[in-house]
């Protein structure tokens, strides 16, 4: 199984040019909203025109600029899972499944309906119609009407953004499953790093059209090697930096000098920066420490995000440097310390982006 | 005096035959049109609307410039020894014309309307194009295609201007219920005006009531499917 894409396409805005090979492991495309993501697959499925370059699935050319070739989407072998699921609304759940199999004889199409059917826990709704469905029916739906066809690849484009909380585990849980059986390829769009950390173990990254990176998961989370990729990777202390000349590293917008990882020194550094969960709070002084206040706090169930400063805030201020995140938890123990907080950042979890 | 109901049968024929071929050709266009993302859209857009703009009389006009015997398809058509102008085939040409933008604008709008991420899902699924045209697409914008061919229909029984200039006034062949109205009260028969008036009013009451009575059958069918 193997997918090979190189496509140029002029947005607006900027230009898209994506150049990657998928095998049949998962991969994953992270960007942010109108980076691109949902363009290439538009572009792999037919729906979108490249204005040049090469889609090749399996050997079989789908597009090819040069050579003037442009399958038609029918004839592509792909399937794509859609955002909202785009099911034929007039139609019951067996009908929505079944419509794509009607070249076959009945009792063929009816045995792959039921297989289907039960695959995706869809038994007992074979007769709704999709507005009687749950979001997560109909996803099961979409799903099990793509994968009937039997496509090649598999492209799903953002599939869970309009799940909630709950659901979205669930369904990332069941998607794993269904896919551990699929043989093709798939290409999993997202602009949600938790999501595509969970089930892709390659990720892309796209950034304003281009490729930022492809690789492993791990390394792209622990290192990341440019700024929109630290960024759509969730880090949310980044500041701009500079490499003094005894070694140290100036984060500008910090207004701090740190000691750099030790494999970080000697090479051109341009950003610093550092997850907020990786912040963590110093008994003594001592290399990296810093003196930091807190501005103010933001809360979630069962985490807190602390805003902190170098200088003593002013009332009502909500200026900060850098963000710590931690459990709530964690933060009882913290929050009575006494002011200004002695604060480590760790040289080794340091993100040097050159 | 003696009734002449000819102009009913004028009528109904000609609106019969003008709104099948309007339904046919509008929804046709309608759907090519929606699909159509070229520089031309515009243009070819306009000219399909342009009957419902132009008084009646001026779209008879250009179609007797059309057809007319020193017309481009009028010659053809001479070299087949056939002639259009004031024939029935004229009654039904000018309803067609100036009927045809209801149906093409209103079924346009339906298609326009369709989620075109479940026509691609349809294709990336392997169905052929003329089936999601038949399956998919023409049964999303159902309703709107036939608001589309009821008001063609009324568009179609109510013409008068455009007929009149291709078609004339011929008792029996061309003459419609509109034609038979006027030349009534000019002819100061106006008993006969009020009959056909009154027709006439049955006529579309029927098609509101009727029309009026589909899309509530509409909403109760899709509320039906919504379960409550």
């Amino acid at each position: 199984m193997n997918l090979i894409v190189n496509i140029k396409k002029k947005l607006k805005g900027f230009q898209l040019k994506i150049d990657f090979e998928a095998d049949q492991d998962i991969l994953g495309i992270l960007g942010a909203s109108g980076s691109g993501k949902s363009m290439t697959l538009r572009c792999i499925a037919g729906i979108e025109t490249p204005d040049e370059g090469k889609i090749i699935l399996n050997n079989r050319v789908l597009f090819d600029s040069e050579k003037k070739i442009n399958l038609p989407c029918q004839q592509r072998k792909v399937g794509f899972l859609f955002q909202n699921y785009a099911l034929y609304p007039h139609m019951t759940v067996e009908k929505n499944i079944g419509f794509s199999l009607s070249g076959l004889p009945s009792n063929q199409r009816s045995e792959k309906v039921l297989k289907a059917i039960e695959m995706m826990h869809l038994k007992d709704l074979e007769k709704r119609y999709p507005v009687e469905l749950s979001g997560g029916q109909q996803q099961r739906v979409a799903l099990a009407r793509a994968l009937v066809v039997e496509p090649e690849v598999l492209l799903l484009d953002e599939p869970f953004s309009a799940l909630d909380e709950y659901l979205r585990t669930q369904m990332v849980n069941q998607l794993m499953e269904t896919l551990s059986d699929y043989k093709g390829a798939t290409l999993f769009v997202t602009h949600n790093m938790e999501e595509a950390y969970r089930l892709c173990k390659k990720i892309m990254v796209i950034d304003h059209g281009r490729k930022e990176i492809c690789g492993d998961r791990e390394e792209i989370f622990l290192r990341p090697t440019t700024l929109p990729v630290a960024q759509v990777t969730g880090c949310k202390n980044i500041s701009t930096a500079n490499l003094l000349p005894d070694g140290r590293l100036e984060a500008k917008d910090w207004g701090i000098t740190l000691s750099p990882p030790e494999n970080g020194s000697g090479k051109d550094i341009s950003y610093v920066g550092i997850r907020a969960n990786h912040v963590k709070m110093a008994e003594e002084p001592g290399k990296n420490v810093f003196e930091l206040w807190p501005v103010y706090t933001n809360e979630a169930p069962f985490r807190i995000t602390v805003y902190l400063s170098r200088v003593k805030p002013e009332p009502n201020s909500r200026d900060y440097e850098l963000q710590w995140e931690m459990s709530k938890d964690k933060w009882v123990e913290k929050k009575d310390l006494p002011l200004p907080w002695k604060v480590y950042l760790d040289p080794e979890k340091l993100i040097c982006i050159s | 005096m003696e009734f002449d109901i000819s102009p009913l049968i004028v009528s109904v024929k000609t609106t019969l035959a003008a709104t099948l071929i309007t339904f046919v050709l509008g929804l046709l266009a309608a759907y090519w049109m929606a699909g159509y993302r070229k520089k031309l859209k515009g243009l070819i857009d306009g000219i399909f609307i342009l009957p419902m703009v132009l008084p009646p009389t001026v779209v008879g006009f250009l179609l007797l410039i059309l057809v007319g015997r020193r017309g481009p398809v009028g010659r053809i058509l001479q070299y087949f020894d056939t002639n259009i102008i004031f024939s029935w085939s004229a009654t039904v040409i000018a309803a067609v014309v100036v009927s045809f933008p209801m149906m093409y604008k209103t079924a346009k709008g339906a298609f326009e309307q369709i989620d075109q991420n479940i026509l691609f899902a349809a294709r990336t699924l392997g169905v052929p194009e003329w089936k999601v045209f038949l399956k998919v697409s023409i049964p999303l914008a159902w309703p709107g295609i036939v608001a589309g061919g009821i008001l063609a229909f009324a568009r179609a029984l109510g013409e008068f201007g455009a007929t009149m200039m291709l078609a004339g006034n011929i008792p029996g062949r061309t003459q419609t219920i509109p034609m038979a109205i006027y030349f009534a009260v000019e002819g100061g028969n106006e008993n006969l005006a009020y009959l056909w008036v009154a027709l006439i009013m049955i006529i579309s009451f029927l098609v509101i009531f009727i029309m009026n009575y589909w899309l509530e059958y509409q909403q109760k069918f899709i509320r039906g499917r919504r379960g409550c």
